[in-house]
C-alpha cells in the first residue's frame, strides 16, 4: 500500500502533462511503510515518448537529501503517454529495487489514471493507493 | 587508502544494514573489488555476468558519474566518496 496526499497526486499528474510529448519521471520520498512525503520531478534523460531514464544526478541529489531528512527514496513515478497504467516488460525488467513502489500515470484517456505496483522477481502486482489529506 | 562508499538500499542488507561503508583502493575498480571481498552478497547487484559493472548501476565519485571520468580507472583518495545507485529506467516501449 502507498499513501499520499491529493497535492502529491496532482503534482504527479501535472508533471506528466507538462512533459508531453515525452514520458515524465520522478521519485517518491517518504517512509519505508509507504507513506509518501514528497514527489520530486526529475529530468527524463532519454527525452522519449516511449522510454524514460531518470537523470542520475537528480537521483543522487534526491537520495542524499532524503537520507539527511531521515527519509528514503521509496519509489519512482513515470508516465505512459499512449498506453494504460500497467508496467511494460521494460518496466518490469529494469525495476531496480523490490522494496520500491512503481507508480504509473497514464495519459491515454482524457482522465489521467494513476496506479501503483510492486515489482518483485520479475512479477508486477498492483497495490492500493490511499489518497489522504495528510499521509505523513 | 580507505574510501567511503554509499550503498543503495538494495545492497544494504548485504552490508549489515549500513548505508555507508569503507573500502580500500586507489581506483574505483579496486574499491569495488574490495567491497565485494567484504560483502560478497552485493556482487549480484553490482557486477554484470561478464565481469564489469552491471549496466543498471551508476557509480559516482564526489557526485561525478564515473562514465564521464575514467570509468573504473578513476582515481580515488582519502576524503573521496563513492556513491552507488541503481539506474532508474523503463517506459511504455
Amino acid at each position: 500500500m502507498i499513501a499520499l496526499s491529493w497535492d502529491i497526486w496532482h503534482e504527479m499528474v501535472a508533471h506528466s502533462m507538462v512533459e508531453l510529448p515525452n514520458e515524465a519521471c520522478g521519485l517518491l520520498v517518504g517512509h519505508l511503510d509507504g507513506r509518501v512525503v514528497a514527489f520530486h520531478p526529475c529530468k527524463n534523460a532519454a527525452e522519449s515518448s516511449k522510454l524514460y531514464t531518470l537523470d542520475p544526478r537528480d537521483h543522487l541529489r534526491i537520495d542524499r537529501a532524503a537520507d539527511d531528512a531521515g527519509l528514503a527514496v521509496i519509489g519512482v513515478v513515470h508516465s505512459h503517454t499512449h498506453t494504460d497504467a500497467y508496467p511494460s516488460p521494460t518496466d518490469v525488467n529494469q525495476a531496480p529495487d523490490p522494496d520500491w513502489h512503481y507508480v504509473i500515470v497514464s495519459l491515454r484517456h482524457p482522465d489521467p489514471a494513476v496506479r501503483s505496483y510492486r515489482i518483485i522477481d520479475g512479477v508486477a502486482s498492483e497495490e492500493a493507493i490511499t489518497v489522504t489529506s495528510d499521509p505523513s | 587508502m580507505p574510501v567511503s562508499v554509499r550503498l543503495p538500499t538494495i545492497m544494504r542488507t548485504h552490508a549489515g544494514g549500513n548505508s555507508e561503508v569503507t573500502a580500500e583502493g586507489s581506483t574505483v575498480g579496486e574499491v569495488v573489488e574490495d567491497l565485494i571481498r567484504q560483502f560478497p552478497g552485493i556482487a549480484a547487484n553490482l557486477r554484470s555476468p561478464e565481469g564489469g559493472i552491471h549496466k543498471f548501476v551508476n557509480l559516482y565519485v564526489n557526485d561525478e558519474d564515473i562514465r564521464y571520468l575514467d570509468k573504473l580507472d578513476t582515481k580515488v583518495g582519502a576524503g573521496d566518496q563513492i556513491a552507488i545507485l541503481p539506474a532508474v529506467a523503463g517506459g511504455a516501449a
